[in-house]
């Protein structure tokens, strides 16, 4: 349970970090190091290059303009759920934050390294996916903005060429009168959730995200807010959960089916 | 092999150590910190639990030379002149805790929580403590020694 060797880089600004990055076709960005960490440990991931973000403090802000926040790619999971523009503008983003992991990976975990690792089990991805997040992530060649949809390709796998930094990520704000609730379900606190589900309501139109059961999250759009039990039969029928032998993809049908329930249920009475 | 220095406890250590040696074991082995525990190394136990400029963190996901610059916090700073911190009393006095393996990564989470948030509710005390794996107590005594000291939070601002 250690790490293979690497060599270690400390860039001091975005474009030495990009050089390290074209430069080295072997090296990993790392900021947080809550999955990627994990991950050398067990040396499912064997970098020959590890490149340290943790000096970039300027990809750390939450920033509002007129329709979107926009969240740089090293603020922390507990800013991002404790933030007060986030709380405000995109409640849906602070709470599913809030359940992610524990306190002391919140505390070091990354927005950016949450959506760049795209588990499609976790919440950030799902977060962004469900509200139309765009991401924005630079490259040698300049900047680029990818919408969410696109971002996000199968699973942990993302639109990310090997030479880029994903930035940040823009989510639009709530409108007046949107409501929103988030469920998950895992088996112990804190684990990756086995399935989870968010949904915003506007206009008497709802917004379903699921997470965990196929290899990105799967958005459903424009529905009726009609009943809730028929909303979570149909959800179930929408998705084709990932077969495994410890979650068959049975079980997952009918977590879809209880959760949706139960997120729309709490959305239509939320305020 | 890279030369470094970590700030661990307000005192500065000269470390040479590679790239890739954790955080836990460089604060053990090169520090002689033994107070930090290594569990699962992988970020699930929280027996290494440690403070990075006041933040807790996982010091097996956390590699030393990043360390740079920073502050740790570890257990051993807790005290001060042999002096229990008054979560550490609480937890001796409810029993919260057995054979201590997992006891300084819960100290060092619940020492950075209380600080911002001294008066939480048992059903959050719950949350932030599932972080923190034992598997002597069941917990329940934790818990209370963790409420004993956001008691006496509220009885002195009363």
């Amino acid at each position: 349970m250690k790490p293979a060797p690497f060599r270690y880089h400390r860039p001091q600004s975005l474009g030495e970090a990009l050089a390290l990055l074209s430069g080295h076709p072997d090296a990993r960005v790392i900021a947080g190091g809550q999955s990627l960490g994990p991950m050398m440990n067990m040396r499912l991931a064997q970098p020959a290059e590890l490149v340290d973000l943790n000096d970039l403090k300027n990809l750390s802000f939450v920033n509002e303009h007129e329709n979107a926040l926009e969240i740089g790619a090293l603020t922390r999971h507990h800013a991002v759920a404790t933030s007060p523009l986030v709380r405000k503008h995109c409640p849906l983003l602070a709470e599913a934050a809030q359940t992610i992991g524990h306190y002391a990976i919140r505390s070091r975990g990354t927005l950016g390294g949450s959506l760049a690792h795209a588990d499609p089990a976790a919440q950030l991805p799902l977060v962004a996916a469900t509200l139309g997040a765009e991401i924005a992530v630079a490259g040698k060649r300049g900047e680029r903005r990818i919408a969410a949809k696109d971002f996000f390709v199968s699973l942990m796998s993302t639109a990310l060429e090997p030479d880029e930094i994903l930035v940040s990520a823009r989510f639009p704000k709530a409108a007046p009168g949107e409501r929103h609730a988030y469920l998950q379900f895992s088996r112990r606190q804190g684990d990756f959730a086995i399935v989870a589900v968010a949904c915003t309501l506007l206009h008497q139109k709802l917004k379903i995200g699921i997470g965990g059961v196929e290899d990105k999250p799967v958005v459903l759009l424009d529905l009726e807010p009609s009943d809730p039990a028929a909303l979570g039969r149909a959800a179930r029928e929408a998705v084709d959960p990932t077969e495994n032998p410890r979650v068959p993809a049975l079980y997952r049908k009918e977590l879809v089916e209880v959760l949706v329930k139960r997120c729309v249920a709490k959305c239509l009475t939320s305020s | 092999m890279l030369d470094f220095e970590l700030t661990v406890n307000g005192e500065r250590h000269a470390v040479r150590a590679e790239p890739r040696k954790l955080l836990c074991d460089v604060l053990r082995e090169d520090c002689r910190l033994t107070g930090t525990h290594v569990g699962c190394e992988h970020g699930v136990c929280g027996a290494c639990t440690v403070l990075i400029d006041g933040r807790p963190a996982r010091a097996c996901l956390t590699y030393a030379v990043q360390m740079q610059g920073h502050e740790i916090t570890t257990i051993e700073a807790v005290a001060k002149d042999g002096k229990p911190s008054a979560l550490q009393q609480a937890l001796h006095e409810a029993h919260g805790l057995q054979c201590g393996f997992c006891t300084p990564g819960i100290v060092m989470t619940f020492e950075a929580y209380l600080k911002e948030n001294p008066r939480p509710s048992e059903e959050a005390v719950r949350e932030v403590l599932s972080g923190n794996l034992c598997r002597c107590t069941g917990y329940q005594n934790i818990v209370a020694a963790i409420l004993r000291v956001a008691q006496a939070a509220s009885d002195g601002k009363a």
